[in-house]
């Protein structure tokens, strides 16, 4: 993102000659072009940060209000699913990563098997959440939907809270545990949009690469979904050790 | 540098050229799929225009109501819709876009030198989003209305209110993404669509302008969306985060709302102010004095207006430590809105000053917006705002930063800029009298409310008790006259766009780069890349310039 905006002569010159066909009307060269909308998709990104920035900023009250009910509760959570899926998205990651380096080098295949893998991965990754939701859904930890309070009132009856050694909540306290799992939900829900509308991006570009739509040379689109997609997967960075692993230190 | 009387063009030889952006393609079709940034500002300027009769009307409502101590005209419950409709349009659908997303978008790419804005596409779904969120309001208003006030204030928006509330929340939603969108295009066109030469602190100041605007626009707006979303969410499936009896918080729902209404508010007054620097020194054929104190005051005020967000919840129960340090920092952003105000006052000393139409709508801005400003440091003050605030003094001061500010600033861009985007000049004697017209119903419609907020007269009610009548008396029929001020540009610009004197390339002898092309211009703004070799308003250039031209016919 150079912030030199002042064209040298020479350079518009040199572009009134080759004028690529991807290159828009109202822009003097095809740098400009590039440097405008990559920064764009950064500034993007920021608002999206500002975005997650107001759930996470209920979460860090409610968790330090309520510390004790965020324990118990993320102990209902499944690390080893969670660790999993940190696994899947880092690895969609990296086959993303190769898809953009393979529309530079112009590897038509290349790109077409990285953004398949990339999809599949996705998939994968709302799969596993599917069945993490489900175990939810299946020990009454939806909030507002006959939401069981059973866990953490006697967790030695929970063979998940009994597996940490959890002492069972006072009341007031233990209905906390509602707002954890609000918050899961929330946000959770909000990453996993973000990855519905990143799949269905992804599948519509599996279907141009194959017709060789970004592998002349001009990879803007790849590489500015290519942020979209490790911005989606940094959300998740976040969310999981939040989420799943609050008490690991203790 | 000494002064420059210019003698206006003579513009009965002007023709207006065949080729422009008005007349290269024609049908719906052309404006309904146009990339242009003209044409799009032209469809924002209509929207807008529509949305703020609207918003007007519901306005006169009001007003009528309170011409009379008991609640007679509606129903009290009709009443808190009415102000709360009228709150919402004229903040999310009217202030937020007025001058940004038409004269901004107009005349952003022209004062650069480029084609157009950087992403000309997602101008366009910014439109598309902005009527989407338009019909989305207007529906919740015709099924039912909302009456949370435009505050959406939890929990009597999440609990106790049984009204449109979820669409409502929607329609601003998506509004949002308007807003960010525009903001968005408008800093990735100031960043890398600079014509050559056009160095940063070349620009004028209606652009430095709405780049702070930008800013406050890409990073505030989201949080609002998300507050929404989460208003929303407890409407629906009773998501807790604001709901004290699930162990929520309230008071994070006005911090989410007021981090980014409280930049909003700068979002409504900033285009306003660069628009008044262009007018101010076009009129007085001056350099703006202390260009870059100007410029930097605009991104100051971007920047202060993040960190005051909480002067709006001094009575909500927030600590009094917060309520100090807010205070103080309240304090702080009129310092960068005092420079604007006092260096164009510097800007009008010894300058040829004339009084065309917007000249005057700047002079009312000057006026108001300092009466608006320095009332918003009494209520900075903690001590008086717990007596003021949730009273009519509150109504007067922010209607005198929005309406006596960024409406007459928007009167004054329109103006101006109106012989541009037309080719046509409007006509000069009557749009006078509709200044002036607006300037005293403005300030017999608000003035009173400040006496009424200090006697204790509370907002937001339908009824009031009747020693308040007179002063209620006043600021309706100033309302009437008001209206009539707002009704009759309507008019005349319209009959100006067949019969207007034909307004050829610069009729005010500025010295911007929009004026340095045709009215209206080409599609593509400039027949050839501009390149900036001058500093912002150099009149003695523009001077050169002509003296070249008359050479080189001769």
């Amino acid at each position: 993102m150079s912030d030199s905006p002042v064209l040298t002569q020479d350079a518009l010159e040199a572009a009134h000659h080759a004028h690529p066909p991807y290159q828009r009307h109202h822009f003097e060269t095809m740098d400009q072009q590039n440097d405008a909308t990559n920064f764009a998709m950064w500034l993007f990104l920021l608002t999206e940060i500002m975005f997650f920035g107001g759930l996470f900023t209920a979460y860090l009250i409610l968790r330090n209000w309520y510390y004790p009910a965020f324990v118990a509760a993320s102990h209902q959570l499944n690390v080893y699913w969670g660790s999993l899926n940190t696994l899947v998205l880092i690895s969609s990651s990296f086959t993303m990563a190769m898809g953009v380096w393979c529309a530079e080098t112009r590897r038509k295949s290349g790109l077409v098997l990285c953004l398949t893998l990339t999809f599949l991965l996705g998939l994968v990754f709302l799969g596993i959440k599917t069945i993490e939701y489900s175990e939810k859904i299946e020990k009454h930890h939806v909030p507002g939907f006959h939401y069981s309070l059973q866990s953490f009132l006697n967790p030695a009856s929970d063979p998940a809270a009994a597996q940490y050694g959890d002492k069972p909540l006072a009341l007031d306290m233990a209905r906390k545990t509602e707002l954890y799992f609000f918050l899961y939900f929330a946000m959770t829900g909000m990453h996993a949009l973000h990855m519905i509308i990143g799949i269905a991006i992804l599948g519509f570009m599996i279907f141009r690469a194959r017709a060789g739509a970004y592998t002349t040379g001009h990879v803007t689109f790849v590489e500015n979904f290519g942020l979209y997609w490790h911005f989606v997967d940094i959300i998740w960075i976040f969310l999981f050790p939040l989420l799943y692993l609050i008490s690991r230190h203790q | 540098m000494s002064t420059t009387i210019v003698t206006l063009p003579d513009q009965s030889t002007a023709r207006i050229p065949k080729m422009n952006y008005l007349s290269k393609e024609n049908g719906l079709l052309s404006w309904l799929l146009t990339g242009d940034h003209k044409r799009i500002a032209i469809l924002y300027l209509i929207s807008i225009s529509f949305f703020f009769f609207i918003g007007g009307a519901l306005a006169g409502l009001i007003r009528l109501e309170l011409l009379t101590p008991q609640s007679d005209l509606m129903a009290t419950d009709t009443y808190n819709k009415i102000f709360s409709m009228h709150g919402i349009i004229m903040i999310f659908f009217f202030l937020v876009p007025s001058v940004p997303a038409t004269l901004g978008n107009f005349l952003i790419p022209m004062m650069l030198g480029a084609k157009d804005l950087a992403l000309p596409k997602v101008n366009l779904l910014s439109w598309y989003l902005y009527i989407a969120a338009g019909i989305l309001a207007l529906y919740a208003m015709i099924t039912g209305g909302v009456d949370t006030g435009w505050t959406f204030t939890t929990p009597l928006s999440t609990h106790y209110v049984n009204t449109n509330v979820i669409t409502t929340g929607m329609a601003i939603f998506i509004a949002g993404f308007s807003s960010i969108f525009t903001g968005l295009n408008f800093i990735v066109t100031i960043h890398k669509m600079r014509a050559p030469g056009m160095t940063w602190f070349r620009m004028p100041l209606f652009v430095w302008a709405h780049y702070a605007t930008s800013i406050l626009m890409v990073l505030g707006t989201p949080v609002l969306a998300i507050a929404l979303v989460l208003v929303v969410l407890e409407r629906t499936v009773g998501i807790g985060v604001f709901d004290p009896a699930k162990g929520g918080d309230p008071l994070l729902f006005q911090h989410l709302f007021w981090f980014y209404s409280h930049p909003a508010v700068y979002i409504m007054i900033l285009p306003g102010m660069g628009v008044i620097s262009e007018v101010i020194s076009t009129f007085s054929r001056k350099r703006v004095f202390g260009y870059t104190a100007v410029a930097f005051s605009s991104v100051a005020i971007a920047v202060f207006g993040f960190f005051v967000w909480a002067h709006h919840m001094f009575i909500m129960g927030i600590s009094n430590y917060s309520v100090l340090i807010f205070s103080l920092l309240t304090m702080l952003v009129a310092v960068p809105s005092a420079i604007k105000i006092f260096n164009w006052a510097f800007t009008l000393y010894k300058g040829s000053i004339t009084f065309e139409t917007p000249m005057l709508y700047a002079f009312g801005f000057m006026g108001l917006f300092t009466i608006g400003g320095m009332t918003g440091i009494f209520l900075g003050t903690s001590g008086v705002d717990i007596h003021l605030t949730e009273t009519y003094f509150i109504v007067a001061h922010f209607h005198f930063v929005m309406v006596g500010g960024m409406l007459m600033a928007f009167l004054a861009g329109v103006h101006f800029w109106w012989p541009k985007m037309t080719g046509r000049m409007y006509p000069e004697k009557i749009s006078q009298l509709a200044a002036l017209v607006t300037f005293i119903g403005f300030n017999l419609t608000f003035f009173p409310q400040f006496i009424l907020g200090t006697l204790g007269m509370p907002r937001r009610y339908a009824s009031y008790p009747p020693e308040f009548q007179v002063l209620n008396v006043f600021s309706t029929a100033g309302a009437t006259i008001l209206g009539i001020g707002y009704l009759l540009p309507v008019l005349y610009l319209t009959w100006s766009l067949k019969y207007g004197e034909i307004a050829g390339n610069n009729p005010w002898q500025a010295t911007g780069l929009e004026w340095q092309t045709q009215s209206p211009p080409l599609t593509e703004n400039f027949v050839e890349l501009p390149i900036m070799d001058h500093e912002a308003y150099d009149y003695e250039w523009l001077e050169r310039q002509k003296e070249k031209e008359v050479a080189s016919v001769g």
